[in-house]
C-alpha cells in the first residue's frame, strides 16, 4: 500500500501518519481496511478484513444475515472503531463531505419538510439560501422537486428512500455507504431506485459501498462484489461488464451463480 | 375539513349545552327547581352583570388568573428544565429521578395544612401549591418525550455532523414535543383545580374567595357563577394549548386532517 497517496489515516495501532498531498488523481485510493478485526465482548464479528478500494469504484458487499456487513459499514463511516487493525481513508477533497451513510430505513425527520430534510445533508457545509438551492437541485435529480414542501409522512416508501438518497448525495460525498437501502421496497420500485442510483453514481463518481442481500442487485450495479463469510472476505469478484447492463443477461447470470455457489456451496 | 364543515361540527357540540340551559331555566320558572338549590340561569346572568358592573368580578378573575399563571410559570419551568436535564443526562437522572418519583406519590393537595402553617394564607401558599401541582405532569412528560425520541434519528443527526446544539433543536426537542404538549394540557387542568381548592380554603381575594363569601351570605347565584367561570377559564386554557399544539405539530399525521 503506497502510503504516499494517503493523507488522512485513521490508525488504531500506530500514530496517525502526517498529512501529505495525493500524488496522482488516477488510481487514488478511497479507503483501505488492513487486518481489521471487530469484537463485541468475546464475539468476533470481523476477523481480519483486508479491503483496498480505489476512488470511484462501486463495491457491493454480500453475506448471510449477521455476518458483519453492517458492522463493516459502520467502521467505514466512523460510527464505530475496529478492535484492531487499521482503516485508512483517502485524502479529503475540497467541497466534498467525506462519508455519507444511507440506512435501511429512510430516517427522515418527520417534523421537517422534504427540502429541509435534504438540507440536513449540508450541515456544516452550506446554509441558508445556498443550502436550499442545492437541496432543490438534488431533489430534482431524484425526481421529487415538486414534493419539496411536503411532510415526509405523505410520501410513499420509495419516495422517502429517494429523499434519503438526495440527503446523502447533496453534500457530494467522496464515499457513500449504503446499508440495504432498497431492502424494504417492492420489486419494481427497487429496480427504479437501482437505476437512479447508478445514474447518479455515473454522474458524480463517488465511491459507493452497497450492502445488499440481493445477488442480482449486486452484479447489476457493482464493479466489484465482496462476499463476507465468518468474518472474512470469502470472495472478491470483479464484474467486468460494460454499462448500461442488461438485467438477466447470461454474463450477469454466470457471475450470480459464482457468488451463490460461494455463499451456499 | 373545510371551514364551514368545521363550524358545523362545532355547532353540533353546542346543541346539548343550550338544551340543558333552556330546560334548567324552564324548570326554575315552573318552580320544579327551588332557587335555594339551584338558581335559574337568568339569575346567574344577572349576578354576572351585577358583579361586572361593580368591577368585583373582573378584579377576582384577574387575581386568580395571575396566581394561576405565576404558579404555572414557576412549576412549569422547573419541571421542564428538570425533564430536559434528566432526559439528556444520565448523571442528572440517576441523581434526582428516584427522589422525584417518591415525591410524586404524595398528592400535592395533602400538603395544604402544612402549607398553611408555613405560609399562612398569603400568596406564597397558593403559588407553592399550584407550582407543585403543575411541576409533575410537565416533568414526567418532558422526560418521557425525550426518552422516546427515535434513537435512529439521533444517530442519523450525528452521522450528518450535527453538533449537540443542532441535535437538540432539530431532532430531540421536536421529537419530544408531542409528549410535552400532553403534559402541558394535563398541567393546565391541575393548575385550575389546585387554585380552586387553595382559594376556597384560604384566600382573601380571587374567584374561590368570591364563592366562599357568597356562600356565607347565601348568594347562591354568585356561587354558581364562580363555578361557571372556573369552567370557562379552564376551557379557555385548554383551547389555547390545543391551538398552540396544532400550530407547532403541523407535521404530525394526527393534525394533518383535523
Ligand atoms: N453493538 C453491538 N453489540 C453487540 N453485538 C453486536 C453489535 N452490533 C452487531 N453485533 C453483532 O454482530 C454480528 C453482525 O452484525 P451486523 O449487524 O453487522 O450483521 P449484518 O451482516 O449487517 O446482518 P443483516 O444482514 O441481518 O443486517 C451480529 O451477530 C450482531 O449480533
Ligand atoms: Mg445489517
Amino acid at each position: 500500500m503506497p502510503a504516499a497517496s494517503l493523507t488522512a489515516v485513521r490508525s488504531f495501532v500506530a500514530a496517525p501518519v502526517p498529512a501529505r498531498p495525493a500524488i496522482a488523481v488516477e488510481g487514488r485510493r478511497a479507503f483501505a481496511f488492513k487486518g481489521v478485526e471487530k469484537r463485541f465482548g468475546d464475539k468476533t464479528v470481523l476477523d481480519g478484513i483486508d479491503l483496498d478500494v480505489p476512488s470511484g469504484q462501486f463495491v457491493a458487499v454480500i453475506g448471510k444475515s449477521g455476518c458483519g456487513k453492517s458492522t463493516l459499514l459502520r467502521l467505514l463511516a466512523g460510527l464505530d472503531r475496529p478492535t484492531s487493525g487499521s482503516l485508512t481513508l483517502g485524502a479529503e477533497e475540497e467541497g466534498h463531505s467525506r462519508t455519507r451513510f444511507m440506512f435501511q430505513e429512510p430516517r427522515l425527520l418527520p417534523w421537517a419538510s422534504v427540502v429541509k430534510n435534504v438540507e440536513v445533508g449540508l450541515t456544516g457545509i452550506a446554509a441558508g439560501a445556498e443550502a436550499w438551492q442545492r437541496a432543490l437541485d438534488i431533489l430534482g435529480e431524484v425526481g421529487l422537486a415538486d414534493r419539496a414542501d411536503e411532510w415526509p409522512s405523505v410520501l410513499s416508501g420509495g419516495q422517502k428512500q429517494r429523499v434519503a438518497l438526495a440527503r446523502a448525495l447533496v453534500g457530494h460525498p467522496q464515499i457513500l455507504a449504503l446499508d440495504e437501502p432498497l431492502g424494504a421496497l417492492d420489486a419494481l420500485t427497487r429496480i427504479e431506485m437501482q437505476q437512479l442510483l447508478e445514474r447518479i453514481w455515473l454522474a458524480q463518481k463517488f465511491t459507493a459501498v452497497l450492502v445488499t442481500h440481493d445477488v442480482a442487485e449486486a452484479v447489476a450495479l457493482a464493479d466489484r462484489v465482496v462476499v463476507i463469510s465468518e468474518g472474512r472476505i470469502a470472495l472478491d469478484l470483479d464484474v467486468p461488464v460494460a454499462r448500461p447492463r442488461r438485467r438477466g443477461s447470461a454474463e450477469l447470470a454466470r457471475l450470480e451463480g459464482t457468488i451463490l455457489d460461494r455463499l451456499f456451496g | 375539513m373545510s371551514f364551514s364543515a368545521r363550524l358545523h361540527a362545532n355547532a353540533i357540540g353546542w346543541v346539548l349545552p343550550v338544551l340543558v340551559i333552556a330546560g334548567w331555566e324552564i324548570a326554575s320558572r315552573a318552580g320544579v327547581m327551588p332557587a335555594n338549590v339551584l338558581p335559574a340561569p337568568s339569575a346567574v346572568a344577572e349576578a354576572f352583570w351585577r358583579l361586572t358592573l361593580s368591577g368585583e368580578l373582573i378584579r377576582n378573575i384577574g387575581v386568580s388568573t395571575a396566581r394561576a399563571l405565576a404558579g404555572f410559570a414557576v412549576g412549569g419551568s422547573i419541571g421542564f428544565a428538570l425533564g430536559l436535564a434528566n432526559g439528556l443526562s444520565r448523571l442528572s437522572r440517576g441523581l434526582t429521578d428516584t427522589t422525584l418519583q417518591m415525591i410524586r406519590n404524595i398528592p400535592h393537595l395533602a400538603l395544604i395544612p402544612l402549607v398553611i402553617l408555613w405560609f399562612g394564607i398569603d400568596e406564597e401558599a397558593k403559588l407553592f401549591l399550584v407550582a407543585l401541582g403543575v411541576f409533575f405532569p410537565i416533568y414526567v412528560n418532558t422526560l418521557l418525550g425525550i426518552q422516546s425520541v427515535d434513537p435512529q434519528l439521533v444517530e442519523m443527526g450525528r452521522v450528518y455532523g450535527m453538533d449537540g446544539r443542532a441535535l437538540f433543536f432539530r431532532v430531540i426537542l421536536p421529537g419530544a414535543l408531542p409528549a410535552i404538549f400532553v403534559g402541558l394540557r394535563y398541567a393546565l387542568g391541575i393548575m385550575w383545580l389546585t387554585l380552586i381548592v387553595a382559594e376556597t380554603i384560604s384566600a382573601s381575594s380571587g374567584l374561590g374567595y368570591m364563592a366562599m363569601q357568597a356562600r356565607e351570605f347565601l348568594l347562591i347565584d354568585v356561587v354558581v357563577l364562580s363555578i361557571l367561570i372556573y369552567a370557562l377559564l379552564g376551557k379557555l386554557a385548554d383551547s389555547l394549548a390545543r391551538l398552540l399544539e396544532r400550530l407547532s405539530l403541523g407535521w404530525h399525521p394526527a393534525f394533518q386532517n383535523g
